[in-house]
């Protein structure tokens, strides 16, 4: 297959491009939520992405909640930014860092105004936002300007049989072009944590991703009330013919073919290397994963689940694929790519991954994915610690 | 295309994985090697569910399963070609 080489995409101010169009509304903190929510009622063409935290945070959780605020602003899906928290100096903070990329934003905080006022201010300068947003159009930009990110879920046996080596064989075709390509998962990758760590291209980067697993693996077997070898493969892994943790691990593994990363980035870390494969420190929970890859300027998520994982994202498009067919079948609504050919020898691998590009090009260029269409925003922060 | 019983990823692994709802003892099956494309046929010794996995080859205690190319783990009690691998006859080498 003759890979397209440009996408329809949304040219940003700083030269990246975007395959959706937001106008968002981001809360600091939690009790700037409803402020947040009311606007995005108020004003069409917006929306709002509430969460649970954002107070009393320090140290490196601080810094990550920064990063991944900062970061949502930033990552080119989204086309302008309104940043409301309860006191103007994270508020400002968030402003100025989003700032730098061109795109229009404005802060505005609720400490000495009130909610109501506050609603009033910011849903004018919403509505200046959305219709500016609104006649930007889309046009022919490079398929390397796509960030693609992956992360799979509800994983059975289909997936490390077929959807995610459908996921590889993407990734092995499209790293040659210039795209930006990130795998997270850390806690999936016990069990394989050394032939991925040998996948590092650089010894830079095979240092790196040593000392974020194993930082890791000290975090769990610090917090861990049981021996893992318990826990893992679970019950339900056991039941499906899943023996041993290395087999979990290298079915997780296929999602990033025969590539190796270049480096490996903070949770919600924008990568700088250039294009190429990276490895970011993410929780394997959905929604925390995708979020810290969004944050990190991935603008379009490939997502291949067995047993039917139903997750969104607020600014990136999340297409899900998966390998079997009862899944393609009782939950159609939430699978955009079936591959579940695969298992049957109707389709091959090369088949299954041309067919995924194809999709993947198709929702870059605006069609909606399942999960856009029945509104899954999933936008959840990840706590490294509690709070003071 | 004959229907495919089982497929095994890659032309290194020892192991195949059950993708029809069950292969009973006796059974002749089609696997398919989805590296090479190419086709291999066995005949079954126990009866395998869906997603679990098969012997191709005779293996001994001691011995790697290799799956995806990789050391998913050793074998704990001797395991023939066509017998069900799973947790009674292999171990993690992890713990």
């Amino acid at each position: 297959m003759e890979i397209p080489k440009t996408f329809l995409g949304y040219k940003r101010e700083d030269g990246r491009s975007g395959t959706r169009n937001h106008v968002i509304i981001l809360p600091v903190d939690d009790i700037s939520n409803a402020c947040a929510e009311a606007v995005a009622n108020n004003i069409k063409g917006t929306i709002a992405l509430p969460h649970s935290y954002g107070r009393l945070q320090f140290g490196a959780d601080l810094e990550l909640h920064f990063r991944t605020m900062i970061g949502t602003g930033r990552n080119p899906n989204v086309a302008a930014v309104i940043v409301i928290g309860i006191e103007p100096k994270w508020t400002k903070r968030i402003v100025d860092a989003i700032a730098v990329t061109g795109k229009p934003v404005e802060g505005f905080s609720i400490e000495g105004v009130g909610d109501i006022d506050t609603i009033a201010k910011v849903s004018k300068k919403a509505q200046e936002f959305s219709i500016w947003a609104s006649e930007k159009q889309r046009e022919e930009r490079p398929i390397s300007d796509l960030w693609i990110s992956v992360k799979c879920g509800e994983s059975d046996t289909t997936s490390g049989l077929a959807s995610n080596p459908t996921v590889g064989n993407l990734m092995d075709k499209l790293e040659p072009l210039g795209v930006h390509l990130c795998f997270g998962e850390t806690s999936e990758l016990t069990g394989a944590e050394t032939v991925c760590e040998k996948r590092g291209k650089t010894p830079e980067a095979q240092e790196k991703f040593k000392k974020t697993w194993n930082a890791y693996n000290d975090f769990i077997l610090k917090e861990a009330t049981d021996d893992l070898s318990e826990s893992q493969p679970t019950a339900g892994n056991i039941a499906g013919g899943l023996t041993t943790i290395e087999e979990k691990a290298f079915g997780n593994f296929q999602k990033i073919g025969s590539r190796q990363f270049i480096d490996v980035l903070e949770p919600a870390e924008e990568p700088t290397k250039g294009p190429g494969l990276y490895f970011m420190d993410t929780s394997s929970a959905a929604a925390e994963c995708v979020t810290l890859q969004a944050a990190g300027g991935f603008n379009i998520h490939l997502f291949p689940t067995g047993q039917g994982n139903i997750i969104g994202n607020p600014i990136e498009p999340v297409i899900k694929l998966t390998a079997n067919p009862l899944t393609a079948k009782t939950m159609s609504e939430h699978i955009d790519v079936d591959v579940s050919k695969i298992l049957s020898r109707e389709m091959n691998l090369d088949q299954a991954g041309n067919e995924l590009i194809k999709s993947t090009l198709r929702v870059a260029n605006g069609r909606l994915t399942c999960a856009e269409a029945l509104g899954h925003k999933e936008f959840v922060m990840t706590k490294l610690y509690r709070s003071a | 295309m004959a229907n495919t019983d089982i497929i095994i990823h890659d032309e290194k692994d020892n192991v195949g994985v059950v993708v029809i709802e069950k292969i009973t003892p006796s059974q002749d099956c089609n696997c398919w090697v989805m590296e090479n494309n190419k086709s291999v046929q066995i005949q079954s010794k126990d009866e395998i569910p869906l997603g679990h996995k098969i012997a191709m080859m005779d293996l001994n205690e001691g011995d790697t399963i290799l799956k995806y190319g990789h050391d998913i783990g050793k074998v704990v009690k001797s395991i023939k070609k066509g017998e069900h691998v799973h947790v009674h006859n292999v171990k993690t080498k992890k713990w």
